[in-house]
């Protein structure tokens, strides 16, 4: 029987005990329906989502319901929207009772003295030409005023096939207000001209985010490992679909065979009651998403598949670091 | 303290239910670490946790699952189980 120990050196198995036993235990929530943009290739309104249920408005309900949601398990709070920072008062209920995430455009700062530590991870879409056009508007040159030099404050950069040749200069934008980054595809719910990857883009922009790895490690969080898996969707010998994904909604999961799974993963609409399928858009073909969590999270569950060989094992063990990092289970 | 015939019963389990290459529950060792060394995780023991309940009668809480580190450590837990029942 291969052993953690047989495959690593003694510096990488200390790290691979540093995360084996952190058991994330991750939900996702739609804090509100509502946001203060709305881009060309956003899930939650292009699928519709928005009108799936009704919001709950009152906040003693929100906080029960957080509470409830601690005692099933749930160790990380991924908050998501619509826009979280319209709600303070939500975000507020969930950062005093569970660890927790929160998404954000950025257009809105979230109060430092009221939210001291809460990991903000801020949505980029490209270059200011692509903001403008997929979300009305240069939302970086506003959020990176807003989060300058924040250390709980990262950017989530969506990548669109029009940045190749791009990234450098947005990763260098990052670099200079201070901040982190992470990496992952726009998948183009709403099928935007010229948004969609073909294959040999795909293969090009995997190079380009090498590169911004080698050239900027302190800056980019990411691995290599993670940007094979996202461009090709493809993990060991598997590909990433319906019938593999990690990310869907527990009580909802009438696969059958069941892969490895999130344990506990539910996503949340607004009213508190209703389940979305999944971490992102019903609508969706799973067989091109992009979503970079969902891609994360599927080797994550797969750690014994990665028993195999020693870089096999590095490589699960750099992408839950990485994971681990971005929902702050460890420092930078 | 659990038995021989539980401890190779739980390894037979294991190797079963997860698919462990290369290995027997003679020669799978009762108190190599599952997490450091096997690389098992909560999902694997709440499928191994699935058949031992089933087939020994017990219940095991999964806030218990972080102390079932070892086969040794599962089989006397089902066996503690097993006597309070």
């Amino acid at each position: 029987m291969k052993t953690v120990s047989s495959l690593l050196d003694a510096e990488w198995h200390e790290r691979y005990k540093r995360i084996s036993r952190l058991n994330i235990r991750s939900s996702i929530y739609d804090v509100t329906n509502r946001c203060n943009l709305r881009c060309k290739g956003c899930f939650f309104f292009s699928s519709g989502e928005d009108k799936a249920a009704a919001e709950e408005t009152d906040i003693r309900k929100w906080e029960a319901f957080i509470d409830r949601e601690k005692e099933r398990g749930v160790n990380l709070a991924i908050l998501i929207g619509g826009e979280p920072t319209l709600c303070m008062d939500r975000v507020e209920a969930f950062y005093k009772r569970l660890p927790s995430f929160c998404a954000t455009n950025g257009l809105i700062k979230l109060d430092r003295d009221r939210f001291p530590d809460l990991m903000v991870g801020i949505s980029l879409w490209g270059d200011e030409e692509d903001e403008k056009l997929l979300r009305g508007k240069d939302a970086f040159a506003i959020s990176s005023k807003n989060y300058a030099g924040d250390p709980n404050a990262y950017y989530l950069y969506t990548i669109t096939p029009r940045q190749l040749g791009k990234t450098g200069r947005i990763i260098r934008k990052i670099r200079d207000a201070g901040l982190k980054v992470h990496m992952q595809l726009l998948s183009n719910d709403e099928g935007v001209d010229g948004f969609s990857w073909r294959p040999d883009e795909l293969a090009a922009i995997r190079d380009e985010m090498d590169d911004a790895l080698d050239r900027y490690p302190e800056t980019v969080i990411s691995s290599k490992y993670y940007h094979e898996i996202i461009t090709t969707g493809r993990m060991l010998d598997r590909t990433f679909g319906w019938r593999e994904c990690p990310s869907v909604t527990e009580p909802l999961d009438t696969r059958d065979p069941r892969p490895r799974r999130l344990i506990h993963f539910i996503r949340w609409a607004s009213d508190l009651q209703t389940m979305h399928r999944c971490c992102t858009s019903e609508t969706r073909d799973c067989s091109t998403c992009k979503d970079g969590a969902a891609h994360m999270s599927w080797v994550m569950v797969n750690k014994r598949a990665h028993i195999r060989t020693a870089k096999d094992l590095r490589n699960w063990i750099e992408i839950y670091e990485m994971f681990a990092k971005l929902y702050q289970f460890i420092p930078w | 303290m659990a038995t021989d015939t539980t401890i190779l019963r739980v390894a037979e389990v294991m190797i079963d239910e997860l698919k462990l290459e290369d290995v027997t529950p003679d020669t799978f060792s009762p108190d190599i670490d599952l997490v450091d060394e096997v690389g098992i995780d909560s999902m694997d023991l709440a499928t191994v946790a699935l058949v031992i309940q089933d087939e020994y009668g017990i219940r095991i809480d999964e806030d218990d699952y972080t102390k079932l580190t070892t086969v040794r450590r599962i089989a006397d837990y089902i066996e503690t189980k097993k006597m309070a029942a």
